[in-house]
């Protein structure tokens, strides 16, 4: 069965609370089917708004929002069909466990022992089995998050919204929460579209992820790519740790350019400088700056350690390097770690492909 | 190591469990002392005056000590049909002649004649005998008394004597009903025409039912926009709702007053519109009309309150995941939001219900005759036939009605879901 690459689109779509602001500027965004998709980006960035949008709770300003090739913008949200996990999981506090999952299947008419089958099923996969007739204030948060992620599976939507579902939870819960859904999404190949502002997060669990900031969106793509090869210095930025140089390009060629930094010139990937004096801030993944290279690296300094941080399975080092005290370094702790000490000088190196000429900041 | 628990000691020796206690101990006289106050408040200005009033309400000490003599005799009559013995006329003479020596024999007539009309003429009649001493004590004074009216040869006025005797009666209470005890003792209801109370009983709570309905059904939708309005807008709505609360009760009866009338505000903008003709204006005031609408008014916050509490806790997104989870609107407000609300209606409903089934100054200036309440009666009867035992009497009833609202309540709801805040 060919899946549909548009399963839901949103079509140059605009919106603006006030008349004044845009807080979604002209979204264009395919979402394919049975795809995890993840909206990242800080609070205030468009996100849970493009959200809310598919769910039916806004309308958009302007454009359309299809589902299936349909559009959905003038269907009210109880005639879309999508699920949604809610931020505060938004369980019926007077209902129990079993109420609660069956609310979607009784609104529509579901028989009886349809319902039971499908609700014990949904308990299943979230192992909440014997809990049926629990209430929701006599679960613990994770329990309470997956009965909402039950719930929001039980009658079969065509897609799941997720809006910063593991926000209240404790670092180790969210993490296995986060291969939890990953799984279930896995085996039942739902389409889910998830918000969330923690990059870790939308990393772990995604086929694609949309960066968003301003309104817009900055980056669309797998994980590993978003990563590897951000397009902008926002991305850059946001997702994960990263050293910047401010420069002006002095010289540009095919797949390398030079980029004049205070008092001092490195060599870098052009990626969004395009020609000779072009203003340009330099990426450079603190995990890609070895010390002491054997090979040989196009871009060789020496810089003197300011701080060693120990972080149990590494230890960061901060440089000052190139005249930056923030240049930061990851150094995994091994048994043939470097003796590394405050103050002393130390030889770095890195390969121009790393170091990324992206817009200046 | 025993098994036994090994008894804990605390450094200094004592044993972990008494010291415990102690400190306790002093965490709990200071919170006594803290709630003393309150406490002392209460019992001066509460528990003792209704215990007051409950004793007020059932006594009827008055003749037992005017006639302690004539009760004693009276143990011994034993057949109830006819006149009792000598001993009887003999004691009552006594009592009678001390009452007239103390002038207190009028005190005794008026009481009397409550019980059974027309024994202030037979007593007045008997004073004016002792007075000039025509009586002879040495003959039987049973004779002497029949020949003075006809009425002291009917049993049924020694009988309502001997009713008097006990020191307590309940007699106020059945008054309150509308029932009274008989020349035989039994309970029996007053003529249908003179049956007032149970109408006031029955307007009094069907008011209190109605005032409560539509507080409810105007109070829920406001409660509601202000739990869900944006700050600004919910501020002046609360401001509108609290407004009535700052003004003084009178003024906003009387404000109702001039709106009501019959040449008033209301009445006028009918007229100009056209929707009654000048010389037919329907009357809004001095009926229930008034009684609904002024105290409705009056009352409404304190419906609005408690719900605004409750519905301000309820997250919105309950009602976005009803919604899509696929409910219409209203299964999800009808599956979701209203349960949620049951114990801010409770409250409401509770507050307004009991508020309004004791209602005083609003339906005594705009109810007129058909508007008044139980508690006009009362207060009629505190301040002008002065008959406080009644008034107290059916305070208490009023008192009574109110816990059994609240009993059942307790047993249909549970008090402990009531949210005030």
């Amino acid at each position: 069965m060919s899946k549909n690459p548009e399963f839901v689109k949103f079509d140059k779509v605009d919106k603006s609370y006030d008349g004044k602001v845009l807080v979604v500027k002209d979204l264009q965004l395919d979402i394919a089917e049975g795809e995890f998709i993840t909206m990242l980006g800080p609070s205030g960035s468009g996100k849970t708004t493009c959200l809310m949008m598919l769910a039916g709770f806004e309308t958009p300003t302007h454009g359309e929002i299809l589902l299936d090739g349909n559009i959905i913008s003038n269907i009210p949200p109880h005639k879309r069909g999508i699920g949604m996990v809610f931020q505060n999981y938004a369980l019926f506090p007077h209902m129990t466990v079993y109420e609660n999952l069956a609310f979607p299947l009784r609104v529509r008419k579901v028989e009886k022992d349809e319902i039971d089958k499908k609700v014990d099923k949904a308990l299943s996969m979230v192992s909440l089995n014997g809990f049926e007739t629990r209430m929701p204030a006599q679960l613990s948060g994770g329990q309470q998050q997956r009965v909402a992620v039950a719930r929001a599976l039980v009658f079969d939507p065509a897609v799941v919204l997720m809006d910063e579902p593991l926000g209240a939870l404790d670092k180790n819960l969210r993490e296995s929460m986060q291969y939890e859904i990953k799984h279930i999404h896995e085996s039942i190949g739902v389409t889910v579209v998830y918000v969330t502002h923690d990059q870790s997060e939308a990393l772990t669990m995604s086929n694609r992820i949309a960066v968003f900031n301003d309104g817009k969106v900055q980056q669309l793509s797998d994980p590993a790519e978003l990563y590897e090869k951000p397009v902008n210095s926002f991305v850059a930025e946001f997702i994960g740790e990263n050293n910047t140089f401010n420069g002006e390009v002095v010289d540009i060629a095919k797949d390398k350019c030079k980029v004049k930094l205070a008092n001092s010139e490195i060599l870098a990937n052009p990626i969004s400088v395009k020609s000779k004096g072009d203003k340009t801030t330099v990426s450079l993944r603190p995990e890609r700056a070895l010390i002491n290279p054997t090979d040989k690296m196009d871009n060789m300094f020496t810089g003197k350690i300011e701080e060693v941080i120990y972080h149990g399975d590494h230890t960061r080092v901060r440089l000052n390097l190139l005249g930056s005290s923030e240049f930061i370094l990851k150094v995994p702790n091994s048994t043939s770690n470097l003796e590394l000490k405050v103050s002393q000088d130390i030889n770095i190196g890195w390969n121009s492909i790393d170091a990324r000429a992206l817009d200046p900041k | 190591m025993s098994s036994e628990t090994k008894q804990i000691l605390t450094t200094d020796g004592i044993p972990l469990e008494v010291s415990l206690k102690k400190a306790e101990k002093k965490n709990k006289i200071k919170a006594f002392l803290l709630v003393a106050p309150l406490l002392l408040f209460l019992v001066i200005t509460y528990i003792f005056p209704i215990g007051d009033m409950f004793m007020r309400s059932v006594d009827d000490k008055m003749i037992t000590n005017m006639l302690p003599k004539t009760f004693k005799a009276m143990e011994k009559w034993e057949n109830l049909e006819e006149l009792p013995p000598e001993e009887v006329y003999r004691s009552f003479y006594e009592d009678y002649k001390l009452l007239a020596e103390n002038q207190q024999h009028g005190k005794l007539g008026q009481r009397l004649n409550k019980e059974k009309n027309g024994f202030n003429t037979i007593t007045k009649k008997l004073f004016r005998q002792i007075k000039r001493k025509k009586i002879d004590e040495s003959v039987s004074l049973k004779e002497q008394i029949n020949k003075l009216h006809k009425r002291w040869r009917n049993v049924e006025y020694w009988l309502a004597i001997k009713r008097t005797a006990p020191p307590y009666t309940v007699a106020k209470y059945l008054k309150g009903m509308d029932m009274y005890f008989d020349s035989d003792g039994s309970i029996t209801q007053v003529e249908e025409d003179r049956r007032i109370h149970r109408i006031l009983w029955l307007r009094t709570l069907e008011i209190a039912f109605f005032v409560t309905l539509f507080s409810f059904f105007m109070g829920y939708p406001i409660a509601h926009l202000l739990a869900t309005l944006p700050m600004k807008y919910s501020n002046l709505l609360m401001i509108c709702v609290l407004l009535p609360f700052w003004t003084s009760l009178l003024v906003r009866t009387a404000s109702w007053m001039i709106l009501l009338q019959q040449q008033g505000l209301v009445n006028d903008f009918f007229v100009m519109i056209g929707l009654v003709g000048d010389d037919n204006r329907p009357e809004m005031m001095y009926n229930k009309v008034g009684t609904y609408v002024a105290m409705t008014q009056i009352l409404l916050p304190f419906m609005v309150l408690p719900l605004y509490s409750v519905m301000k806790t309820i997250s919105p997104s309950l009602m976005r995941a009803g919604k899509s989870l696929g409910g219409t609107p209203f299964v999800a407000f009808w599956k979701v939001y209203f349960p949620l609300t049951i114990p801010g209606i409770g409250a409401g409903c509770l507050l307004v219900f009991i508020l309004a089934i004791g209602y005083y100054i609003t339906p005594a200036l705009v109810g007129g005759a058909s508007g008044t309440l139980i508690s006009n009666q009362i207060a009629f009867h505190m301040k002008t036939t002065l008959d406080w035992s009644f008034a107290s009497a059916m305070g208490l009833m009023l008192l009574t009605g109110v816990l059994v609202i609240y009993w059942i309540y307790n047993k249909l709801v549970g008090v402990d879901n009531i949210k005030l805040g």
